[in-house]
């Protein structure tokens, strides 16, 4: 009966509302009942278009970077048919003749290899004639092809004074007008017309190949963009953030733990907390400047070095460390504390046996957002020096290196055209290393979380 | 029985005792004790313990003993101060850095917050147990064996199993818990957790066990436990409590002590309080007309 009552009355209350001011609470909650509900609904649709929006905006980052970094995943390789002929080799026929293999590899080592390259070239295109084309076609390949050939003569010494095929690495400008990202008549295209029909010669006759780029992930940094690889920064990366996660973490768990549940609670303390706040917000470039003024000129560090770079990163990381443990300390229920304080466990048993543990998912992930924070971080090591040219990969951290987003601010710098999906490649070497990072972070953090 | 005299303190008039039974509720002298706060054979003595959180004082000179192998029930309106005093006998409140503690505080005659006293020691001899069960997030053989393994009480592993048996024997877990000793502690139910944290207090072999409301977060029959339990453990143990029920401290202990605004307005032994309380304040609280 009631039941009925109610659904009667909030269908007249428009009407009585007019004349009558006295509802029921029913009547009364009701009336406002529907625009609670859309007021939820609202909230839940701009909440959700804000996840959305969000989301879109990743895959479009995503989508645009794996786009662009797909050619460099490949690159053209081309067959030539290849005389090692001792006269082309500079080396004397004569005096080849008898020798033992050890002075053979002598020989060959120091041989004439871009003569080879050239005349073998000059051979499969005989129409070719004149300096100034003959040069535009040898500037088909690579500058690193006639160390393929030698590379592939000292492998096979029984090659010598014969014909062979070998695979050699095409210019960057071939191998981008072949992934066609030139435009038709684009101002940059340099490519002349005579280029472009040998190619077409070369391509019919299935002597072109698109390979995996192999060397990407092999070989460090070069000005030739065919050859250039992430190896050197991806190791220089993993050496500086060993360094940095080696200091940071130790330092950050032990300030934080003393701040919290040692330090007596003072004027220094506070001061202490204050300055370790400002530091997580000093722009990052000032702790590069500290770098090269304090660890490079003054303790006389390396320069470009993942040491230097570590202990500048540490400074950078550090107060993130120190805030998020703190938190989670902070965290750790009293009862833990009283329960083994009244125990009779030490100070130090009951915050390295009880709080620590307790915290240490709460830590952990403060680790990781400081680290890859630091990970992604280039001005401070610009200062350092960690921007310079470096070929070699490095193998140590007093190595010169450079890092992976340095990397890319140098590739994204420079003007040959295939450097720009090296640069997208390299981005997405970056994210994927900060996501097996954050994989990790998470399997440690349940883990813990288990105990 | 003291290894050392303690003075009788002068503020404890037990002549005045039977008149306030009469006396107007507003006119009522709070600063003077009435009943005996004596032990014959006492194992803690507190005299004139006062203590501070800050400017507030929340201890105003209490003197009481606790008797050896005996239960004393510590009761009162709740911010009384029996909670601070309780933890105030094992050094708990020294954790707090703006608790300040004036005051005598022996055990067997030994001066608790002598300075060459290490507060470590003092709890390995004076256990407590909380209001609210606290396992650490270990499995139940790591919480009982966790107390004997930081004081190195034993030299080997068989020793520690032992420990652990005999202490949840006493706790009356072990038949319950046997199988699955290597299962987290905080996957017990609330009264198992509770005589967990009582095994692990035992497991120390303390000479003194403070409990804060041990039954308070527990249900009847998981209380009647617990309420059995002190009952046996009082045999080894010298045991004070704190409880905000009455009929609890009515059935488990020997003595009972009523604070009220930071001060012991009455002590004496448990059936005569309840029986027969000297004190006006005392009547209105146990007969639950306040508090």
């Amino acid at each position: 009966m009631t039941k009925h009552n109610i659904t009667k009355s909030k269908k007249n209350l428009p009407v009585k509302e007019s004349n009558s001011t006295t509802f029921s609470t029913t009547e009364r909650v009701s009336l406002g009942l529907k625009k609670r509900h859309r007021k939820e609904k609202r909230f839940k649709r701009v909440g959700l278009s804000a996840v959305l929006f969000g989301f879109l905006l990743v895959v479009i980052l995503l989508g645009d970077i794996t786009s662009k970094a797909l050619p460099a995943f490949h690159q053209h390789w081309v067959k030539l048919d290849v005389n090692y002929q001792a006269s082309w080799l500079d080396i004397s026929e004569s005096s080849s003749l008898g020798l033992k293999n050890e002075a053979l590899t002598e020989q060959l080592n120091k041989a004439n290899y871009r003569n080879v390259l050239r005349k073998s070239l000059y051979e499969m295109f005989p129409e070719v004639s004149g300096r100034k084309d003959k040069r535009s076609l040898t500037k088909l390949l690579s500058s690193n092809a006639e160390f393929t050939l030698k590379d592939n003569l000292l492998a096979s010494p029984q090659l010598f004074d014969k014909k062979t095929q070998v695979w050699v690495r095409l210019d960057d400008d071939v191998d981008s007008y072949l992934k066609e990202e030139f435009a038709e008549g684009e101002a940059g295209l340099r490519i002349n017309q005579n280029q472009a029909q040998w190619l077409a010669k070369l391509t019919s006759s299935e002597n072109v190949e698109s390979r995996f780029n192999i060397s990407f992930f092999t070989s460090s940094d070069s000005r030739e963009p065919e050859l250039a690889g992430i190896k050197g920064a991806l190791m220089g990366t993993l050496l500086t953030m060993f360094v940095t996660l080696l200091l940071s973490f130790p330092l950050g768990v032990a300030g934080a733990l003393y701040l919290e549940e040692f330090a007596p609670k003072n004027r220094l303390t506070d001061f202490i907390e204050i300055n370790i706040n400002n530091l997580a917000a000093v722009p990052s470039i000032v702790f590069g400047l500290l770098g090269l003024a304090v660890i490079i000129n003054l303790f006389g560090l390396p320069r470009s070095a993942p040491l230097v770079g570590g202990i500048v990163l540490t400074l950078m990381t550090l107060p993130t460390i120190i805030i998020a443990s703190r938190a989670a300390i902070k965290a750790v229920p009293p009862s833990i504390r009283e329960a083994a304080t009244g125990l009779g466990a030490s100070k130090m048993q009951v915050t390295f046996s009880h709080v620590l543990p307790q915290a240490m998912p709460g830590i952990i992930t403060g680790a990781i957002i400081g680290v890859a924070q630091a990970l992604g971080e280039t001005a401070p090591l610009l200062m350092i020096g960690m921007v310079a040219f470096i070929v070699d990969v490095p193998t140590s951290i007093v190595d010169s290196a450079t890092v992976l987003p340095v990397q890319i601010f140098l590739w994204a710098d420079s003007p040959e055209r295939a450097f720009l999906a090296k640069t997208s490649a390299a981005i997405l070497v970056l994210l994927t290393l900060l996501l097996i990072i954050n994989l990790t972070a998470t399997m440690l953090r349940s883990k813990f979380e288990k105990r | 029985m003291n290894a050392i005299k303690i003075p009788k303190p002068g503020h404890v008039n037990e002549a005045t005792q039977t008149d306030l039974s009469q006396t107007d509720l507003s006119k009522i002298e709070l600063s003077q004790t009435v009943g005996n706060i004596y032990a014959d054979n006492a194992k803690m003595s507190i005299r004139n313990a006062d203590i501070y959180y800050g400017d507030k004082q929340a201890i105003d000179n209490i003197s009481l003993d606790l008797a050896k192998n005996q239960v004393t029930a510590l009761i009162g309106p709740s911010g009384c101060g029996k909670s601070t005093f309780l933890r105030s006998l094992n050094r708990m409140n020294d954790t707090i850095d703006i608790c300040k503690i004036t005051g005598q505080f022996t055990l067997d005659g030994e001066d608790i917050y002598a300075k060459n006293l290490d507060p470590v020691l003092l709890r390995a001899r004076v256990g407590m147990v909380f209001q609210k069960p606290n396992p650490f997030p270990k499995s139940i053989y790591e919480n009982v064996a966790y107390g004997a393994r930081i004081h190195g009480l034993t030299n080997n592993k068989a020793e520690l199993d032992e420990i652990v048996e005999t202490s949840l024997q006493k706790a009356g877990l072990f038949n319950e818990v046997k199988d699955r000793l290597n299962d987290p502690g905080t996957g017990l139910s609330g009264g198992q957790q509770q005589r967990l944290c009582i095994a692990r207090t035992i497991a120390v072999s303390p000479e003194v066990i403070l409990m804060d409301e041990p039954a308070s977060a527990l249900d009847p029959i998981a209380t009647a436990i617990i309420e059995e339990l002190i009952d046996e453990l009082k045999e080894k143990y010298t045991i004070a409590i704190v409880t905000h029920s009455m009929q609890q401290a009515a059935r488990v202990s020997q003595h009972t002590a009523y604070f009220h605004m930071g001060k012991l307005v009455e002590m004496g032994k448990t059936e005569d309080i309840f029986t027969r309380p000297s004190h006006k304040l005392t009547e209105n609280y146990i007969t639950g007309r306040f508090g």
